[in-house]
């Protein structure tokens, strides 16, 4: 059964202006979400995105945007105490464990 | 586990590994599922040697948390090859990618110090797909000179892979959550927060005894066993339930996932055990809820599709309203004791 998440709350964008057709984005994404399509890349499934930033950082002339960060409600508690992005305990430092 | 092998014409340092796993790798990758030793399981970052490899064989490029390259190297029988160990303290591959430690500077980093252009004749790296969250192609190559290749997301697939002429199925590239990946999350997700079960199911124990005139530990038992029981099952529920159910929970926001399994749950306990005591049970409906509410929706940092933008979006309904129902199911339950 293939899992999906919330509607219309990524944050994914794509300039398809400065897109040069690559397919980088196609390859690392882990759900699908683009297709290259007469030398183009496009968004095809924009819900199924989970924000890995994967695409974003490889291709190569800066035609996706999308914001970031660790989606584990732990963190973004921490985060919101803190007053900082969501902070992930697990593994950033020894002392604790989790996700 | 490994040996240190002198390579010729060469000044890194290599260790060879072999492809299939002892007994004690497989118990230390069952403890590490159980949060034991967790964020101390770890292979010393470098580069290793997988069967007989020559300067033109393939590099891969893996984490250092133990359990990573434990599965990766028990994938590779047959295949000669070189692994390079990225320092990643100790996470995984996808999780230290999130987080950049598994990352273009690493990476850079690591190709300089380990001597890695010594020590093979080409100039290409085997990344696993889902390290791209940390590493940009582009940039490594612009900077080491090696390019980056991103195979399949599952070490599994990594020979047909390469057999295939560094080719990759649609299904290599796809993420999947299945029941087994599930499964497999639930003993950490169940251990983490044990203890502060323990402490709130000590607490609703003892104040179980408090009445009118005081403490009463014929009451402490009475009443305080099956609080214990109500909380553990909450508890579970949310651990454990909720992660090996996901697909057939109706929602899709993991709160209300969590929400219609603390219903379930509730829905069991008073046919199971039903008192009679309405006041009693809608006390403790009010707080099973929202345990297994939040419990369901931290599990979004383990699933391998929610963006932080939806937990975000959930999370702003769903906090207020599990602190408020909880906070008033505590004082309802509390009010009972003297009534």
């Amino acid at each position: 059964m293939k899992l999906r998440y919330l509607k219309n709350v990524v944050t994914l964008g794509l300039n398809v202006n400065k897109c040069i057709g690559c397919g980088m984005c196609v390859i690392v994404c882990p759900h699908e979400v683009f297709q290259l399509n007469n030398k183009k890349a496009e968004i095809i499934d924009r819900d199924a995105c989970m924000e890995c930033g994967a695409c974003s950082r490889n291709c190569p002339v800066d035609a996706i945007g999308v914001k970031t960060g660790v989606g584990c409600a732990a963190a973004v508690i921490q985060g919101f105490i803190r007053r900082t992005e969501p902070v992930c305990d697990c593994g950033c430092d020894k002392k604790s464990k989790g996700c | 586990m490994s040996e240190k092998v002198e390579q010729l014409h060469s000044t890194a340092i290599v260790n060879r590994v072999t492809t299939t796993l002892t007994k004690q790798d497989r118990l230390g990758g069952w403890k590490v599922r159980w949060g034991i030793n967790r964020m101390g399981y770890v292979v010393e970052p470098g580069i290793y040697a997988v069967n007989n490899p020559n300067s033109s064989s393939v590099v891969l490029v893996s984490a250092n948390y133990k359990l990573s390259f434990d599965v990766l190297r028990s994938q590779l029988g047959g295949l000669d090859a070189w692994i390079l160990v990225l320092d990643t303290k100790g996470i995984n591959v996808w999780c230290a990618a999130g987080k950049g430690t598994f990352g273009t500077e690493e990476l850079v980093n690591r190709i300089e110090v380990s001597g890695l252009a010594s020590v093979v004749n080409h100039r290409k790296l085997l990344l696993p797909q889902l390290g791209a969250v940390g590493v940009s192609a582009h940039e490594v190559c612009k900077r080491s000179g090696f390019s980056v290749i991103y195979g399949p997301v599952r070490t599994k697939d990594i020979k047909a892979f390469i057999k295939a002429g560094m080719k990759a199925t649609e299904e290599m590239r796809r993420v999947q959550f299945s029941l087994y990946d599930r499964l497999v999350l639930t003993p950490v997700e169940f251990v983490n927060s044990l203890k502060y079960l323990l402490v709130v199911m000590v607490v609703f124990f003892l104040l179980s005894g408090l009445n009118l005139k005081g403490f009463s530990r014929e009451l402490m038992f009475q009443n305080g066993l099956g609080s214990t029981v109500i909380l553990f099952a909450a508890y579970s529920a949310g651990t454990i339930a909720g992660p090996l159910l996901l697909p057939w929970i109706p929602g899709r926001s993991f709160a209300f996932k969590g929400t219609f399994l603390g219903l379930f749950v509730t829905a069991i306990l008073w046919n199971l055990a039903w008192t009679g005591n309405w006041a009693n049970t809608l006390a403790w409906f009010l707080l099973v809820l929202p345990i297994c509410s939040y419990l369901v929706m931290n599990f979004t940092g383990s699933s391998t599709y929610t963006s932080l933008s939806g937990v975000k979006k959930e999370m702003r309904v769903a906090v207020p309203l599990q602190i408020i129902s909880a906070f008033v199911g505590i004082v309802f339950w509390g009010i009972l004791r003297f009534i």
